[in-house]
């Protein structure tokens, strides 16, 4: 049983006694063989077996004696991990360079046509054995231990297979080496097979080499993710060390990034990147945040505005706030979501599971079969054929294939997404995304800015247009709709006193009522004034001219009686168009959902290009609404901002979200678009079918595989043709299926999505 | 039929039987547990089948110490975890079992299984 070593943080110390009051503290723990403790970097470093020490004893070994340990924070370094796998690659190496050099000299020293031109040293029995043993038992050692350790637990794998096929050929070799006189006296000619053992270990063995470093590309995207941190932030913090500005004594000081905590005010110069989540305080600038959102352009900045970490700040100085640090990050939400995406099943691997969990037995049970059948009914030398077609059984069959086609592909394509700024949450809504033929689109904040503004103020004579736009304003104050922002905006623009409200009430999909100034108002659509009964009649023909040009209007009532109208319209977005038609391109139909009234979505609707329309529909009848499309047979995507319209996406086959602000692990969603380009809606699907391709090609070649060599190894050819598969070859095919499932997994990386 | 014939012929219809018995009539003992569980990694899982309640969190200690590359991964899949095990290292893996069943958890490559009951 190994050690482990194992660095963590302790807190409170201040002088070289607390050092040695620590270290005898750890190394009374039973099982810890050696604990060194560092004052300077406050880290404690134990060697301990990990059978018998837990987290919680080392942790409380501290705290006895007065301090803290934080045992279960993420020390181990990425070049730690860097070092260890490269120790392990350059160990394989070396094993495949003398098996493979071993299995050179053998197959000189017993091929057919070579060995006639083989010293004569090499034609030896008994150098050949001496060749054959490193690589069988230091090279194969490996095959080995797992096959015994699996054994134990009553499984078998793809070692146990590759160490019974190889331990077959090497032990009838020996066995001729020894015994060449009983061998004759059975008729067969003594030969032994020390080639086949070795070079099908050093042939495997490269295979693995090659796959672990083809398996590293695989998650490349999360290390490039990780490394997009800053390590270090400038702070600006007083001599107390408590965040502080300038004006209140704050100095500029470096930290690194784990300690910044939430209200830090952080300076960040042009060219360097911004540590984390908060919001401008002072200052502006551009900022590049291709890296999170694949979006090349960079972002104007001003006070005010979200400043995302990880990012680039180009051109401006500026100061910021912190408000999410750590684990909370834009950046750390994402890590988060790709591994657990990438960490997810797809439906498709369920049979591919099922499959390579009796494979390997199943595998074991032909080639007993194929011995039994070869010895029976095979030609002369019977043992011989029975042998070597056992052997190839054995190696051909590759269960690692099947294993890696889905995991491999799933990987780099939700790897792939997040560099374009499509997170997805798991491998099951990246399966079915490629099925989508309907996709819904929320109207307002997903294909319009969600910014809308005031178009229109038409007062019917009552009152005037600055009276109109005041009491619209005050009532809307209260609201926290987002047409309501707008007229509050627009008030305020015009400097006008808003009055309060009272008894204000907002009526979902309706609009908004209370009384201001003892007069009851209400304001809202047409559906309100029916509901309360007021004639809109005269203002019939100046609504219908606003919403055929795409506006949405209000209409405010006073004591029962309308006085006029404010119209508001919202901004569509400039990768709306393209994104739709990405889509429609797919041949997938796209749908606009809303609550506005059928003539402004119809007018929004010809501008995208969209036919069918969805309007008047309240935010709780959404959900239904998808439901009602998914009736008709089609598989439905819903996208939308993942807040108000929750249901929806969670009703929808795939809901994808527009990411908002810094939150990225919107709960409804199958899908976030952190870069709220509509185009990436197009990009998702089109990596969903990529994907979906190569995983079906993957599970093809590896099935397919399987299912026609382990026949032909069997020697299903030889009645017919005389055609036998010799084992050598079988292990070039077996390492080479894995290796060919791995890289066409990589190649999805060059696809282009968008 | 020689005598030789005969007896491969037994010897491989024993063989066939016993690895079927070996490793698929095989069957797992269920281990309770509730707040935590340690869960070696050599060949396998062990304990390889556990048990624990539904809607509680739970954290299971891994600790890899078989260096076959096969294992360097475990995947439970039906709880969106992918966690790499560094060799002679614990690794927490939290989870909170929101529904009752049976779920499977693999290695990298899908080899070697182990399974969740949550009751």
């Amino acid at each position: 049983m190994g050690q482990t070593k194992k660095t963590f943080s302790v807190k409170g110390m201040h002088c070289a006694s607390c050092v040695v009051m620590i270290e005898r503290s750890l190394k009374k723990v039973d099982g810890v063989s050696s604990a060194t403790v560092n004052l300077a970097t406050e880290k404690a470093t134990v060697t301990y077996d990990p059978l018998k020490v837990s987290d919680e004893k080392l942790s409380s070994a501290v705290s006895n004696v007065g301090y803290q340990a934080i045992v279960n924070e993420e020390i181990r370094t990425e070049d730690e991990e860097k070092e260890e796998k490269e120790k392990e690659l350059r160990d394989l190496r070396r094993k495949v360079a003398v098996s493979l050099i071993f299995g050179a000299l053998l197959l000189w020293g017993s091929f057919p046509w070579l060995i006639d031109t083989a010293p004569a040293a090499l034609k030896d029995f008994w150098v050949q054995l001496l060749l054959a043993i490193p690589v069988q038992f230091w090279a194969g050692y490996g095959f080995y231990r797992a096959t015994i350790s699996a054994l134990r637990h009553r499984t078998a794998n793809m070692d146990t297979l590759v160490a019974i096929g190889t331990t077959v050929a090497f032990g009838y070799s020996a066995f001729v080496t020894v015994f060449p006189q009983l061998v004759m006296k059975i008729g067969i000619e003594p030969m032994p097979y020390y080639d086949t053992a070795t070079v099908i270990i050093g042939l495997i063995l490269l295979g693995r080499y090659f796959e672990a470093k083809a398996k590293a590309g695989t998650s490349e995207a999360i290390k490039k993710l990780i490394g997009l941190q800053a390590k270090t932030a400038r702070v600006l913090r007083n001599p107390e060390g408590k965040p502080a500005s300038y004006e209140a004594g704050g100095k500029e000081m470096d930290i690194p990034i784990s300690d910044v905590i939430i209200g830090d005010i952080l300076r960040v110069r042009p060219g360097e990147k911004i540590p984390v989540d908060g919001i401008l305080v002072e200052g502006e600038s551009s900022v590049d945040e291709s890296m999170l959102t694949g979006e090349s352009i960079p972002v104007d900045k001003i006070v005010g505005d979200t400043i995302v970490g990880a990012t680039m700040n180009k051109t401006g100085t500026f100061t910021f706030k912190a408000t999410k640090v750590g684990a909370d990050t834009m950046l750390a939400q994402i890590i988060k979501l790709v591994q657990e995406a990438q960490g997810s099943k797809a439906p498709i691997q369920r049979l591919a599971d099922l499959i390579s969990s009796y494979f390997v037995p199943i595998v074991l049970m032909l080639a007993i079969l194929t011995f039994a059948v070869w010895y029976v009914f095979g030609p002369a030398p019977v043992l011989l054929y029975a042998l070597l077609n056992t052997v190839a059984v054995l190696i051909i069959a590759c269960p690692c294939a099947m294993g890696l086609a889905t995991p491999t592909a799933i990987m780099v394509g939700t790897g792939k997404g997040a560099e374009h700024g499509v997170l997805i949450k798991d491998a099951e809504s990246l399966e079915i995304a490629h099925k989508l033929n309907t996709i819904i689109f929320d109207k307002t904040g997903t294909l319009t800015k969600g910014k809308p503004e005031v178009t229109d103020i038409l007062p019917f004579g009552l009152i005037d247009r600055n009276e109109l736009l005041r009491l619209a304003g005050s009532i809307e104050k209260g609201s926290e709709h987002s047409l309501a922002e707008a007229i509050v905006a627009a008030a305020e623009a015009q400097q006008l006193v808003l009055a309060k409200v009272e008894k204000f009430q907002a009526i979902p999909g309706h609009g908004v009522e209370g009384i201001v100034e003892n007069k009851r108002i209400i304001f809202g659509n047409k559906r309100l004034m029916d509901k309360e009964s007021i004639d809109v009649r005269k203002a019939e023909s100046e609504i219908g001219n606003m919403e055929n040009n795409g506006k949405t209007v209000m209409m405010i009532g006073v004591e029962h009686k309308l006085v006029g109208i404010i119209a508001v319209a919202d901004v569509i977005k400039e990768s709306a168009k393209e994104g739709l038609v990405a889509l429609q391109k797919l041949g997938i139909e796209t749908v606009m959902i809303t609550g506005d009234n059928k003539r402004t979505a119809n007018a929004i609707g010809q501008k995208l290009g969209i036919t069918r329309i969805l309007a008047e529909v309240l935010p709780g009848e959404k959900e239904a609404e998808v439901r009602k499309i998914q009736s008709e047979g089609k598989v439905v995507g819903m996208v939308g901002d993942g807040i108000n319209d929750a249901p929806a996406l969670a009703a929808a086959n795939v809901g994808i979200a527009m990411g908002s602000g810094t939150d990225v692990a919107i709960e409804a969603a199958d899908i976030t678009l952190i870069n709220k380009d509509l185009r990436s809606v197009a990009a998702a699907v089109v990596l969903s079918k990529k994907t979906m391709r190569t995983i079906r090609l993957n599970l093809f070649w590896a099935f397919g595989y399987n299912v026609l060599l382990i026949p032909v190894a069997m020697g299903a050819l030889y009645p017919l043709f005389g055609l036998l598969l010799n084992p050598i070859l079988a292990s070039i095919a077996m390492a080479t299926s894995s290796i060919s499932v791995v890289a066409n997994s990589l190649l999805l990386k060059r696809k282009k999505i968008v | 039929m020689g005598s030789d014939e005969t007896i491969v012929i037994i010897a491989s219809a024993f063989g066939v039987v016993f690895t079927y018995w070996f490793f698929l009539a095989k069957k797992d003992k269920a281990v309770e547990a509730s707040d935590s569980i340690d869960i070696v990694v050599e060949g396998g899982y062990a304990p390889e089948v556990i048990a624990i309640p539904k809607g509680k969190k739970i954290t299971l200690n891994f600790l890899r110490t078989d260096p076959t590359a096969c294992l360097e991964d475990v995947v439970l899949g039906d709880f969106n975890i992918r966690r790499h095990l560094p060799l002679n290292e614990k690794v927490a893996v939290e989870l909170t079992p929101k529904h009752s069943g049976e779920f499977v958890y693999t290695c990298g490559m899908g080899m070697y299984h182990g399974k969740i009951i949550v009751k």
